[in-house]
């Protein structure tokens, strides 16, 4: 019963083939479904801080944005759009504030992350200034005012008429090493 | 000849180390197939738990916390531990006797893909008598119930997962080993009987995707206990994330349970129709062609995920087209049946039965794959009863048959016929009163993994109830057939046992002895 000498060398291609797809399964995946979710737009998720370029402002058209802010699980702070629509023509930078308050006993860290509905509008979300870029602090009962400046794309596609931006606001006052940098 | 093996006779010691330290593919055959046994008693006795709680509403016997770990607990056993341990048995049993090989191509692997499984299962199911309690999130495990809201004990989960996929890779190798280099002189790939071409496709499935399912975990454990955020939103994660993965790994999982099956199945209907298996070459693509379509379909497990319109038709189409090749395949098992002289023994019954279950199986899986049906039907018991259909009167059934079909082959004895017969009305019986209500519940929108049910659904989940009690009932009659055939069985020296029984396997004495083809047999 000795080996037959191939069998070395398909145990190493196949073993080979079984790491390549561990590695697969964790670098080469969670990175192509970001990517995928980009092109397509699909988790809503807006890109990171917006240089302003000069744009003409489209008067002729209205552009309603809706505001929404969720607190996720046992998030106890008070989380809210100071105003919860405005209109806005494509090209013109908008500025809104989201208010928010500690009304715990104790120093704690969020983390707001935005959605944008409908899909097909995450590309033409443009924010130039956004808490939501880094992690939002808030001692014992401290209050703030978050505030957000945007821009809607004038390429924004013509059947989007309305546009929501939904921030769910997280406790991450106990995670460590949180890379915000990915968040945005 | 070499050496037998030792027997009690020779001691204990010497009897234990035997069994520890084997390399011989029909010990360590018998090694996976009893443990499969003792998983899947395990596995059914957590099913029992999870039925007599929902013999009525209310909560009776367990409590709701109790009742995930027995949900979970179930469907990890089973596919891990009962099912897919059963046909690597299987196949370490028949592949080297099958295409004329004196043993597996490597037998220390082999003993260690063996070894590593009951370690793997011990550290799972430790995990029910810990603080916390045992893993509660599903089978499925999706994040991040699996991470952020998972029991401490999602650790001891974890590494066994990693064991247990190890365990699957290396038995994988050594199959693929085994058929591409072990095949007696003139045994070409196209003369290789059905079920080791269907083994030699799962194992390539396995060793494709169980990495994957390594991966998931891996990615999991580093959620959990070092501040990555794959899976949670908080960090940038997604969840979503977690199931695309998770079901990339888990829709190849569900061929790779049910192609062995498919081979078994193969054997043994031209056996008993005493005519060769209609249409080899076709049932050789058609396997190749399900398991190539089975890694672009795993998104039809998640329709309500919230996907494009454009991925829900892609995903349903491509499902919709798996029809195809398993059409071809049950056509024709049914056109090998056409005109033989059919008789209808134990192995013979079941494999009919599981054609005409595993059928319906399939078509309830149509249903589930048009998209907009599935609104209605997702995370109902309508998807529970689909999937026990194709996992149990499949894989279970086909497992069933194969058992009986060759353990006259193995241990020279033949089994009471009177009590298999017995055993697969009970199970068929049993089977179809246990699922068949499922589909009622499903569809009048009974959710799955609850502990307890609105009063509309009380009639047909006791009839289940009691279904499942008879389908349980069914395998210990089985248990105990199979170990009085061992010890009481009329001795038999046939080595065709089955009239129409073709194959190399069946040109060794019976039962088989210790080694087998030490010299490469000439094939006409």
């Amino acid at each position: 019963m000795s080996a037959h000498p191939s069998n070395r060398s398909l145990l190493v291609k196949l073993t080979a083939l079984a790491a390549a797809m561990f590695m697969f399964a964790i670098f080469v995946l969670p990175p192509l479904y970001d990517l995928f979710c980009e092109i397509t737009g699909i988790g809503g998720k807006t890109e990171g801080a917006y240089t302003a370029v000069a744009v003409e402002v489209d008067t002729s058209r209205n552009i309603e944005v809706q505001f929404v802010a969720t607190n996720n699980a046992t998030m106890p702070w008070d989380f809210y759009p100071i105003e919860e629509r405005v209109i806005v023509h494509p090209g013109e930078s908008r500025e809104v504030a989201f208010y928010a308050h500690n009304r715990t006993g104790q120093d704690m860290l969020g983390q707001a992350i935005p959605n944008v509905l409908p899909n097909n509008a995450a590309d033409y979300f443009h924010k130039t200034e956004c808490f939501c870029f880094n992690n939002q602090p808030l001692a014992a009962g401290e209050t703030a005012e978050l505030a957000l400046v945007f821009i809607i794309d004038p390429d924004l596609p013509a059947s989007v008429n309305t546009v929501t931006l939904s921030y769910t606001m997280f406790d991450i006052t106990d995670r460590t090493n949180v890379q915000v940098s990915q968040v945005q | 000849m070499a050496h037998g093996p030792a027997t009690l006779a020779d001691g204990w010691l010497k009897y234990i180390s035997r069994w520890v330290f084997t390399t011989n593919h029909k010990d360590i055959g018998t090694l996976y197939l009893w443990f499969s046994f003792a998983m899947f008693i395990m596995g059914g006795a957590f099913a029992m738990v999870i039925r007599a709680e929902l013999f009525q509403p209310g909560m009776q016997l367990i409590k709701p916390e109790f009742f995930n770990q027995m949900t979970t607990m179930h469907g990890l056993v089973m596919v891990f531990g009962a099912i897919m341990p059963a046909f690597v048995g299987l196949a370490n049993w028949m592949i080297p006797m099958m295409i004329g090989a004196p043993d597996m191509a490597l037998p220390r692997m082999n003993n260690l893909s063996f070894w590593i499984l009951p370690f793997a299962f011990a550290i799972l199911t430790s995990t029910l008598f810990m603080e916390g309690g045992g893993p509660n999130f599903g089978w499925t495990f999706y994040a991040p119930l699996s991470t952020t809201y998972a029991p401490d004990t999602v650790n001891y989960f974890i590494f066994g997962v990693h064991i247990m996929g190890a365990s699957s890779i290396m038995g994988s190798i050594n199959i693929i080993a085994t058929v591409m280099n072990m095949r007696a002189p003139g045994m070409t790939y196209m003369k290789m009987p059905m079920f080791v071409w269907t083994w030699v496709i799962t194992a390539f499935l396995l060793v494709a995707v169980m990495p994957v399912l390594a991966g998931a975990v891996t990615m999991m454990l580093m959620d959990i206990n070092f501040g990555t955020s794959f899976f949670d939103a908080a960090g940038g994660g997604d969840p979503v994330l977690f199931q695309h993965i998770f079901w990339f790994f888990g829709h190849p999982e569900v061929y790779i349970i049910i192609l062995p099956a498919f081979g078994v199945v193969s054997q043994i209907i031209p056996t008993f129709s005493r005519k060769p298996l209609f249409g080899y070459s076709s049932m050789v693509y058609a396997t190749a062609a399900i398991a190539f379509l089975s890694f672009v379909v795993w998104a039809h497990h998640m329709f309500t995920v919230g996907m494009p319109i454009a991925g829900e038709l892609y995903f349903m189409y491509a499902t919709m087209l798996i029809a195809v090749p398993t059409g071809v395949k049950v056509f024709n098992w049914i056109t090998t049946m056409y005109r033989g002289s059919l008789t209808f023994e134990t192995p013979m019954l079941f494999s009919i039965a599981f054609v005409i279950l595993f059928t319906f199986g399939g078509f309830t899986g149509m249903m589930l794959s048009i998209a907009a049906a599935d609104m209605q039907y997702h995370d109902t018991y309508f998807v529970v009863a689909h999937f026990h259909y194709v996992m149990v009167a499949g894989a279970v059934f086909s497992g069933t048959a194969a058992v009986y079909y060759w353990l006259p082959k193995w241990c020279g004895k033949m089994y009471d016929e009177t009590m298999g017969k017995l055993q697969f009305w009970i199970a068929f019986i049993g089977f179809n009163i246990t699922f068949m209500p499922q589909h009622f519940l499903g569809l009048a929108g009974m959710p799955r993994r609850y502990a307890d049910y609105g009063l509309q659904f009380a009639d047909w989940n006791m009839v289940s109830s009691i279904g499942a009690f008879m389908y349980g009932g069914a395998q210990i009659l089985f248990l105990y057939n199979v170990i009085r055939t061992i010890g009481w069985g009329k001795p038999t020296n046939d080595p065709q046992v089955w009239e129409g029984a073709e194959g190399l396997e069946w040109t060794l004495p019976t039962p088989a002895p210790y080694h087998t083809f030490a010299t490469p047999p000439k094939l006409k």
